[in-house]
């Protein structure tokens, strides 16, 4: 294979991992690490520094639609953004004192646990209209979006603001650590724990991902996991694919995007209690 | 309030966007330049594989000075690193931009969120030894 052909048929790979990855909130890291470890037998770290520009690329091209379309609530995003950014830069430290493998099974099972709370609330479509949460009262997180599928405007309210920014901390804590998986703990937090629509969830994880993976990503580049012949393809076919994913989202229900995103939940989980249990 | 949110998601929505459309025509310009300087990697079959491209010992400008003389060489690969870094930026002038429509919207509440964020991401850039 020349190097033209790797850049053509990584750049559609890309595409696809950039319409899975806008469409339900995660950076497409579980597409791209996989294809260039497994496929193209790139070396890991090169490929984890391909998946950090791939979750930026992800973020920023779907979260410039979804924000001007008010599917991303700004005020909850960049509010919990505190506890993301956080955790990122403490997991930086923490990197070389905690046990990899057993962190693998500790998160590959909380992450086969949200699975499974997911897929309890995929009948779940209804919005929170009160909320007693005094976080979230007070710097007014609450928020509406328009739904183009069911053609209405719906109005949210936001709870558990506390268990959320717990829950976002880990998210950035265990990107930092494992480089995967930062999305994926951000969407149930955000569904789950805080009762965000699901549309929602997904289009302010999208938001978040990118500001969580910038916070690590000055130190892949000076680290030299910045290879251009990876990263170019990477970064342009996800950036065309993102923008493609960021029309399906408002068009699908929320059932649908629950039910891809409990798949994709289920091999990422799978992912990493195989590293843990088999490294 | 609502027309002050809508202007904050219009001003985001647009650093976004410019900072996704530059960072593709610069990587996508640095692209062009690799494959025009170097002939082997174009041919569609041949001997050349893409792997002495990926390996582990693959050389890259993997700091500002390289990445400055690769730039100056007018070398792609320079360039393609340099749209790459554009990418990584735009979060960070996305959550810079935020910071500034929460004053001029006069929501210190908001203010202080994005202020944090946007100190702590400086300071991972440092520890990182940029």
């Amino acid at each position: 294979m020349t190097p033209l052909d790797f850049v053509v048929s990584l750049a559609l790979i890309s595409v696809a991992a950039g319409v899975l990855g806008s469409l339900i909130g995660l950076g497409g890291g579980v597409v791209i690490v996989p294809v260039l470890t497994l496929l193209y037998h790139v070396d890991i770290r090169l490929a984890i520094g391909a998946s950090i520009v791939s979750v930026i690329a992800t973020s920023s091209g779907a979260a410039a639609a979804y924000v001007r379309e008010r599917m991303t609530n700004l005020r909850a995003g960049m509010f919990l953004e505190i506890a993301t950014t956080t955790g990122a830069v403490s997991g930086a430290y923490l990197t070389t004192l905690l046990p990899t493998r057993s962190l693998f099974i500790f998160f590959g099972l909380v992450l086969a646990y949200s699975s499974f709370a997911t897929f309890k609330r995929r009948h779940t479509a209804q919005a929170l209209t009160v909320s007693n949460d005094r976080l979230a009262n007070f710097f007014d997180l609450h928020g509406s979006y328009y739904d183009p599928a069911e053609q209405r405007e719906i109005p949210y309210k936001v709870v558990g603001t506390k268990l959320g920014l717990f829950l976002m901390y880990l998210a950035g804590l265990v990107s930092a650590l494992l480089g995967i998986g930062s999305g994926a703990l951000k969407v149930p937090a955000m569904d789950s724990a805080m009762h965000l629509p699901m549309k929602v969830s997904s289009a302010t994880s999208n938001f978040m991902i990118g500001v969580t993976a910038a916070a690590s990503a000055g130190v892949y580049f000076i680290r030299g996991q910045i290879d251009p012949i990876i990263a170019a393809p990477v970064a342009v076919g996800v950036l065309v694919g993102a923008t493609f994913g960021a029309r399906v989202l408002g068009r699908v229900t929320s059932k649908t995007v629950r039910l891809v995103f409990v798949v994709v939940l289920v091999v990422i989980s799978v992912e990493m209690l195989q590293k843990g249990f088999f490294p | 309030m609502e027309e002050k949110v809508r202007k904050v998601e219009l001003a985001i929505s647009m650093v976004l966007r410019v900072g996704v459309v530059v960072s593709v025509l610069v990587v996508g310009a640095g692209l062009a330049l690799m494959f025009a300087h170097h002939q082997a990697y174009v041919p569609i079959t041949g001997h050349f594989s893409y792997r002495a491209l990926t390996s582990s010992s693959t050389r890259f400008p993997h700091s500002f000075a390289a990445l400055w003389r690769s730039i100056g060489r007018g070398d792609g690969r320079g360039i393609v690193v340099l749209g790459v870094l554009i990418l990584i930026l735009t979060p960070v002038l996305r959550v810079a931009v935020g910071v500034l429509s929460f004053i001029y919207e006069k929501d210190p509440p908001m203010t202080i969120v994005t202020l944090y964020v946007l100190a702590v991401l400086i300071g991972s850039f440092f520890l990182a030894g940029a």
